[in-house]
Protein backbone atom coordinates (compact mmCIF):
# COMPACT_ATOMS: atom_id res chain seq x y z
CA UNK A 1 0.00 0.00 0.00
CA UNK A 2 2.54 2.58 -1.12
CA UNK A 3 -0.29 4.63 -2.65
CA UNK A 4 -0.48 6.61 0.59
CA UNK A 5 3.08 7.80 0.18
CA UNK A 6 2.41 8.47 -3.54
CA UNK A 7 -0.64 10.57 -2.58
CA UNK A 8 1.49 12.50 -0.12
CA UNK A 9 3.94 13.26 -2.91
CA UNK A 10 1.07 14.53 -5.07
CA UNK A 11 -0.13 16.87 -2.31
CA UNK A 12 3.44 18.15 -1.92
CA UNK A 13 3.51 18.97 -5.63
CA UNK A 14 0.25 20.93 -5.20
CA UNK A 15 1.81 22.68 -2.22
CA UNK A 16 4.77 23.77 -4.33
CA UNK A 17 2.54 25.22 -7.02
CA UNK A 18 -0.50 26.68 -5.28
CA UNK A 19 -0.34 28.81 -2.09
CA UNK A 20 -2.24 27.04 0.69
CA UNK A 21 -4.76 29.88 1.04
CA UNK A 22 -5.85 29.18 -2.54
CA UNK A 23 -6.30 25.45 -2.05
CA UNK A 24 -10.12 25.77 -1.84
CA UNK A 25 -9.93 26.91 -5.48
CA UNK A 26 -8.28 23.66 -6.59
CA UNK A 27 -10.86 21.70 -8.57
CA UNK A 28 -8.78 18.74 -9.58
CA UNK A 29 -5.25 17.45 -9.80
CA UNK A 30 -4.71 15.66 -13.10
CA UNK A 31 -2.41 12.70 -12.59
CA UNK A 32 -1.10 10.33 -15.24
CA UNK A 33 -0.93 6.71 -14.06
CA UNK A 34 0.52 4.11 -16.40
CA UNK A 35 -1.17 0.72 -16.36
CA UNK A 36 2.19 -0.82 -15.41
CA UNK A 37 3.37 1.90 -13.03
CA UNK A 38 2.78 -0.36 -10.05
CA UNK A 39 0.11 1.96 -8.67
CA UNK A 40 -3.50 0.90 -8.14
CA UNK A 41 -5.78 3.80 -9.19
CA UNK A 42 -8.54 2.98 -6.67
CA UNK A 43 -6.07 2.85 -3.78
CA UNK A 44 -4.50 6.10 -4.92
CA UNK A 45 -7.92 7.74 -5.10
CA UNK A 46 -8.76 6.48 -1.61
CA UNK A 47 -5.41 7.67 -0.22
CA UNK A 48 -5.72 11.13 -1.78
CA UNK A 49 -9.10 11.72 -0.17
CA UNK A 50 -7.96 10.26 3.13
CA UNK A 51 -5.06 12.69 3.43
CA UNK A 52 -6.83 15.77 2.07
CA UNK A 53 -9.91 15.34 4.30
CA UNK A 54 -10.24 18.25 6.75
CA UNK A 55 -7.65 20.28 4.84
CA UNK A 56 -8.22 23.15 2.43
CA UNK A 57 -7.92 20.58 -0.36
CA UNK A 58 -10.87 18.52 0.85
CA UNK A 59 -13.17 19.49 -2.02
CA UNK A 60 -10.58 18.87 -4.72
CA UNK A 61 -10.66 15.80 -6.94
CA UNK A 62 -7.87 13.53 -8.03
CA UNK A 63 -8.37 13.09 -11.74
CA UNK A 64 -6.52 9.94 -12.78
CA UNK A 65 -5.73 9.51 -16.47
CA UNK A 66 -4.75 5.89 -17.15
CA UNK A 67 -2.20 5.13 -19.86
CA UNK A 68 -2.25 1.70 -21.55
CA UNK A 69 0.94 -0.32 -21.66
CA UNK A 70 2.45 0.02 -25.15
CA UNK A 71 5.57 -1.48 -26.69
CA UNK A 72 7.42 -0.79 -29.91
CA UNK A 73 8.92 -3.79 -31.71
CA UNK A 74 12.43 -3.22 -33.02
CA UNK A 75 12.15 -6.28 -35.30
CA UNK A 76 8.87 -5.58 -37.13
CA UNK A 77 8.38 -1.93 -36.24
CA UNK A 78 4.82 -2.33 -34.98
CA UNK A 79 3.52 -0.59 -31.84
CA UNK A 80 1.19 -2.81 -29.78
CA UNK A 81 -0.79 -2.77 -26.59
CA UNK A 82 0.03 -5.91 -24.60
CA UNK A 83 -1.61 -7.56 -21.61
CA UNK A 84 -0.07 -8.04 -18.20
CA UNK A 85 3.02 -5.99 -18.96
CA UNK A 86 4.43 -8.48 -21.43
CA UNK A 87 7.18 -7.09 -23.65
CA UNK A 88 6.75 -9.82 -26.26
CA UNK A 89 5.61 -8.40 -29.62
CA UNK A 90 2.17 -9.91 -30.32
CA UNK A 91 2.74 -9.53 -34.06
CA UNK A 92 6.08 -11.30 -34.65
CA UNK A 93 6.70 -12.88 -31.24
CA UNK A 94 10.08 -11.22 -30.70
CA UNK A 95 11.25 -9.74 -27.39
CA UNK A 96 13.40 -7.05 -28.96
CA UNK A 97 10.99 -4.30 -27.96
CA UNK A 98 11.03 -1.01 -26.11
CA UNK A 99 8.34 0.23 -23.76
CA UNK A 100 6.89 3.45 -25.13
CA UNK A 101 4.05 4.09 -22.67
CA UNK A 102 2.33 2.73 -19.61
CA UNK A 103 4.89 3.07 -16.81
CA UNK A 104 4.50 6.80 -16.16
CA UNK A 105 3.45 8.34 -12.85
CA UNK A 106 3.26 12.12 -12.99
CA UNK A 107 1.19 15.17 -12.19
CA UNK A 108 0.20 16.81 -15.47
CA UNK A 109 -1.77 19.86 -14.34
CA UNK A 110 -3.87 21.42 -11.62
CA UNK A 111 -7.31 22.68 -12.62
CA UNK A 112 -8.38 25.79 -10.68
CA UNK A 113 -11.61 27.77 -10.33
CA UNK A 114 -12.03 30.52 -12.89
CA UNK A 115 -11.57 33.13 -10.15
CA UNK A 116 -7.97 32.00 -9.76
CA UNK A 117 -5.42 33.85 -11.80
CA UNK A 118 -2.60 31.66 -13.00
CA UNK A 119 0.71 33.45 -12.68
CA UNK A 120 2.81 32.94 -15.79
CA UNK B 1 -11.27 27.15 -15.79
CA UNK B 2 -7.69 28.13 -15.04
CA UNK B 3 -5.05 25.49 -15.53
CA UNK B 4 -1.62 25.30 -13.97
CA UNK B 5 0.68 23.11 -16.02
CA UNK B 6 2.89 20.93 -13.86
CA UNK B 7 4.34 17.93 -15.80
CA UNK B 8 6.32 16.54 -12.91
CA UNK B 9 7.05 13.00 -11.85
CA UNK B 10 5.24 12.13 -8.63
CA UNK B 11 8.29 10.42 -7.14
CA UNK B 12 10.67 13.19 -8.18
CA UNK B 13 11.69 13.87 -4.58
CA UNK B 14 12.72 10.26 -4.02
CA UNK B 15 14.49 10.16 -7.38
CA UNK B 16 16.47 13.25 -6.42
CA UNK B 17 17.53 11.71 -3.13
CA UNK B 18 18.44 8.49 -4.97
CA UNK B 19 20.66 10.50 -7.33
CA UNK B 20 22.35 12.01 -4.32
CA UNK B 21 22.93 8.53 -2.84
CA UNK B 22 24.30 7.33 -6.18
CA UNK B 23 26.75 10.25 -6.26
CA UNK B 24 27.99 9.21 -2.81
CA UNK B 25 28.40 5.60 -3.94
CA UNK B 26 30.36 6.74 -6.99
CA UNK B 27 32.57 8.94 -4.83
CA UNK B 28 33.40 6.08 -2.45
CA UNK B 29 33.40 3.47 -5.23
CA UNK B 30 30.75 1.28 -3.58
CA UNK B 31 28.98 -1.38 -5.60
CA UNK B 32 25.41 -1.33 -4.29
CA UNK B 33 22.65 -3.88 -4.74
CA UNK B 34 19.04 -3.60 -3.66
CA UNK B 35 17.67 -7.02 -2.70
CA UNK B 36 13.89 -7.30 -3.18
CA UNK B 37 11.36 -10.13 -2.88
CA UNK B 38 8.14 -11.14 -1.18
CA UNK B 39 8.38 -12.04 2.53
CA UNK B 40 9.92 -15.45 3.17
CA UNK B 41 11.59 -16.07 -0.17
CA UNK B 42 14.99 -16.19 1.49
CA UNK B 43 16.63 -12.76 1.16
CA UNK B 44 18.29 -12.94 4.55
CA UNK B 45 19.38 -16.56 4.04
CA UNK B 46 20.83 -15.56 0.67
CA UNK B 47 22.65 -12.69 2.38
CA UNK B 48 24.11 -15.05 4.98
CA UNK B 49 25.25 -17.52 2.32
CA UNK B 50 26.68 -14.70 0.19
CA UNK B 51 28.55 -13.09 3.07
CA UNK B 52 30.10 -16.41 4.12
CA UNK B 53 31.27 -16.86 0.55
CA UNK B 54 32.79 -13.42 -0.12
CA UNK B 55 33.50 -11.55 3.09
CA UNK B 56 37.12 -12.72 3.23
CA UNK B 57 37.72 -11.27 -0.25
CA UNK B 58 35.52 -8.17 -0.30
CA UNK B 59 34.64 -5.62 2.40
CA UNK B 60 30.86 -5.76 2.67
CA UNK B 61 28.29 -3.73 4.60
CA UNK B 62 24.57 -4.41 4.92
CA UNK B 63 21.46 -2.29 5.39
CA UNK B 64 18.45 -4.26 6.59
CA UNK B 65 14.91 -3.00 6.02
CA UNK B 66 12.00 -4.47 7.96
CA UNK B 67 8.57 -3.39 9.08
CA UNK B 68 9.36 -4.43 12.66
CA UNK B 69 12.25 -5.90 14.72
CA UNK B 70 16.00 -6.04 14.22
CA UNK B 71 16.04 -9.84 13.96
CA UNK B 72 17.66 -9.74 10.52
CA UNK B 73 20.38 -7.34 11.64
CA UNK B 74 21.14 -9.69 14.52
CA UNK B 75 21.57 -12.57 12.07
CA UNK B 76 23.95 -10.53 9.91
CA UNK B 77 25.89 -9.13 12.89
CA UNK B 78 26.78 -12.71 13.87
CA UNK B 79 28.83 -12.86 10.67
CA UNK B 80 30.83 -9.84 11.86
CA UNK B 81 29.78 -7.63 8.99
CA UNK B 82 28.83 -3.96 9.56
CA UNK B 83 25.03 -3.79 9.52
CA UNK B 84 22.39 -1.10 10.06
CA UNK B 85 18.75 -1.95 10.63
CA UNK B 86 16.02 0.33 9.30
CA UNK B 87 12.65 -0.31 10.95
CA UNK B 88 9.91 1.25 8.84
CA UNK B 89 7.18 0.90 11.51
CA UNK B 90 4.55 -0.19 9.05
CA UNK B 91 6.06 1.33 5.91
CA UNK B 92 5.93 -1.22 3.08
CA UNK B 93 9.15 -0.21 1.31
CA UNK B 94 12.47 1.59 1.76
CA UNK B 95 12.87 5.10 0.36
CA UNK B 96 16.10 6.79 -0.70
CA UNK B 97 16.00 9.15 2.30
CA UNK B 98 15.83 6.25 4.80
CA UNK B 99 18.85 4.66 3.13
CA UNK B 100 20.71 7.96 3.26
CA UNK B 101 20.03 8.22 7.00
CA UNK B 102 21.33 4.67 7.48
CA UNK B 103 24.53 5.50 5.55
CA UNK B 104 25.58 7.83 8.35
CA UNK B 105 26.27 4.76 10.49
CA UNK B 106 28.47 3.07 7.87
CA UNK B 107 32.03 3.72 6.79
CA UNK B 108 31.57 3.97 3.03
CA UNK B 109 35.26 4.60 2.44
CA UNK B 110 35.97 1.11 3.76
CA UNK B 111 33.08 -0.55 1.95
CA UNK B 112 33.40 -2.17 -1.46
CA UNK B 113 30.02 -3.87 -1.60
CA UNK B 114 26.86 -2.57 0.05
CA UNK B 115 23.83 -4.83 0.10
CA UNK B 116 20.46 -3.29 0.95
CA UNK B 117 17.84 -5.84 1.93
CA UNK B 118 14.50 -4.20 1.22
CA UNK B 119 11.23 -4.81 3.06
CA UNK B 120 9.66 -8.12 1.96
CA UNK B 121 7.10 -6.99 -0.59
CA UNK B 122 6.89 -7.72 -4.30
CA UNK B 123 4.90 -4.58 -5.13
CA UNK B 124 5.86 -1.31 -3.46
CA UNK B 125 9.69 -1.37 -3.44
CA UNK B 126 9.62 -1.54 -7.26
CA UNK B 127 8.81 2.17 -7.53
CA UNK B 128 11.52 3.49 -5.23
CA UNK B 129 15.03 3.97 -6.54
CA UNK B 130 17.49 3.86 -3.63
CA UNK B 131 20.56 4.79 -5.67
CA UNK B 132 21.65 1.18 -6.18
CA UNK B 133 23.62 -0.12 -9.16
CA UNK B 134 21.53 -3.26 -9.51
CA UNK B 135 18.14 -4.36 -8.29
CA UNK B 136 18.20 -8.09 -7.54
CA UNK B 137 14.85 -9.84 -7.18
CA UNK B 138 14.67 -13.14 -5.29
CA UNK B 139 11.85 -15.57 -6.03
CA UNK B 140 11.57 -18.97 -4.35
CA UNK B 141 10.13 -21.92 -6.25
CA UNK B 142 7.47 -22.42 -3.56
CA UNK B 143 5.86 -19.11 -4.57
CA UNK B 144 4.74 -20.44 -7.95
CA UNK B 145 6.05 -19.98 -11.48
CA UNK B 146 3.44 -17.35 -12.40
CA UNK B 147 4.73 -14.67 -10.02
CA UNK B 148 6.68 -12.68 -12.64
CA UNK B 149 3.44 -12.23 -14.59
CA UNK B 150 1.50 -11.23 -11.48
CA UNK B 151 4.06 -8.72 -10.25
CA UNK B 152 5.61 -7.46 -13.50
CA UNK B 153 6.82 -4.06 -12.29
CA UNK B 154 9.32 -5.62 -9.91
CA UNK B 155 10.71 -7.97 -12.54
CA UNK B 156 10.85 -5.21 -15.14
CA UNK B 157 12.88 -2.94 -12.88
CA UNK B 158 15.32 -5.62 -11.73
CA UNK B 159 18.47 -6.63 -13.58
CA UNK B 160 19.05 -9.94 -11.80
CA UNK B 161 16.64 -12.73 -10.83
CA UNK B 162 17.66 -15.27 -8.21
CA UNK B 163 15.48 -18.37 -8.12
CA UNK B 164 15.86 -19.72 -4.57
CA UNK B 165 14.95 -22.99 -2.83
CA UNK B 166 15.59 -25.14 -5.91
CA UNK B 167 16.15 -28.09 -3.52
CA UNK B 168 12.36 -28.04 -3.04
CA UNK B 169 11.55 -28.43 -6.74
CA UNK B 170 10.68 -32.15 -6.45
CA UNK B 171 8.01 -31.31 -3.86
CA UNK B 172 6.23 -28.38 -5.51
CA UNK B 173 4.23 -27.85 -8.68
CA UNK B 174 6.38 -24.95 -9.88
CA UNK B 175 8.10 -25.53 -13.17
CA UNK B 176 11.40 -23.70 -13.20
CA UNK B 177 11.48 -23.40 -17.00
CA UNK B 178 8.01 -21.80 -17.00
CA UNK B 179 9.12 -19.49 -14.20
CA UNK B 180 12.14 -18.33 -16.19
CA UNK B 181 10.12 -17.97 -19.40
CA UNK B 182 7.55 -15.84 -17.58
CA UNK B 183 10.27 -13.64 -16.11
CA UNK B 184 11.91 -13.16 -19.51
CA UNK B 185 8.57 -12.25 -21.06
CA UNK B 186 8.51 -9.27 -18.73
CA UNK B 187 12.22 -8.52 -18.87
CA UNK B 188 14.36 -10.28 -21.52
CA UNK B 189 17.56 -8.71 -20.10
CA UNK B 190 17.37 -10.45 -16.72
CA UNK B 191 20.45 -12.36 -15.59
CA UNK B 192 19.11 -15.48 -13.86
CA UNK B 193 20.69 -17.61 -11.12
CA UNK B 194 19.18 -20.80 -9.73
CA UNK B 195 20.30 -21.70 -6.25
CA UNK B 196 19.51 -23.14 -2.86
CA UNK B 197 20.65 -21.42 0.32
CA UNK B 198 19.87 -24.66 2.13
CA UNK B 199 22.20 -26.95 0.17
CA UNK B 200 24.56 -24.29 -1.16
CA UNK B 201 23.97 -25.31 -4.76
CA UNK B 202 24.48 -22.41 -7.15
CA UNK B 203 25.79 -20.00 -4.50
CA UNK B 204 29.28 -19.96 -6.02
CA UNK B 205 28.03 -18.88 -9.46
CA UNK B 206 26.14 -15.99 -7.88
CA UNK B 207 29.16 -14.95 -5.80
CA UNK B 208 31.41 -15.17 -8.88
CA UNK B 209 29.04 -12.82 -10.68
CA UNK B 210 29.18 -10.38 -7.76
CA UNK B 211 32.97 -10.42 -7.69
CA UNK B 212 33.17 -10.02 -11.44
CA UNK B 213 30.90 -6.99 -11.31
CA UNK B 214 32.95 -5.44 -8.56
CA UNK B 215 36.13 -5.90 -10.56
CA UNK B 216 34.56 -4.42 -13.69
CA UNK B 217 33.41 -1.47 -11.70
CA UNK B 218 36.81 -0.92 -10.05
Amino acid sequence: MHELSIAQNIVEIVQQNVPELDWPKVRSVVTIVGEQSGVVPDSLQFSYHAITASTRLEHSELDIEPVPFTIHCIECGVDSLTDQGSVQCPVCGMFATTIIAGTELSVREIKMDESYEVKK
Amino acid sequence: MSIITIERKVLEKNDEQARHNRDLFTLYQNFVINLVSSPGSGKTSLLEATLKCIKSKISVAVIEGDVQTDLDAQRIAKLEVPVVQIVTNGGCHLEAKLVNDALQALDLARTELLIIENVGNLVCPANYDLGEAQKVVVLSVTEGDDKPLKYPTMFRNASVLIVNKIDLLPYVDSNIETLKQNALRINPNLTIFELSCKTGEGINQWCDWLEQHMNNKG
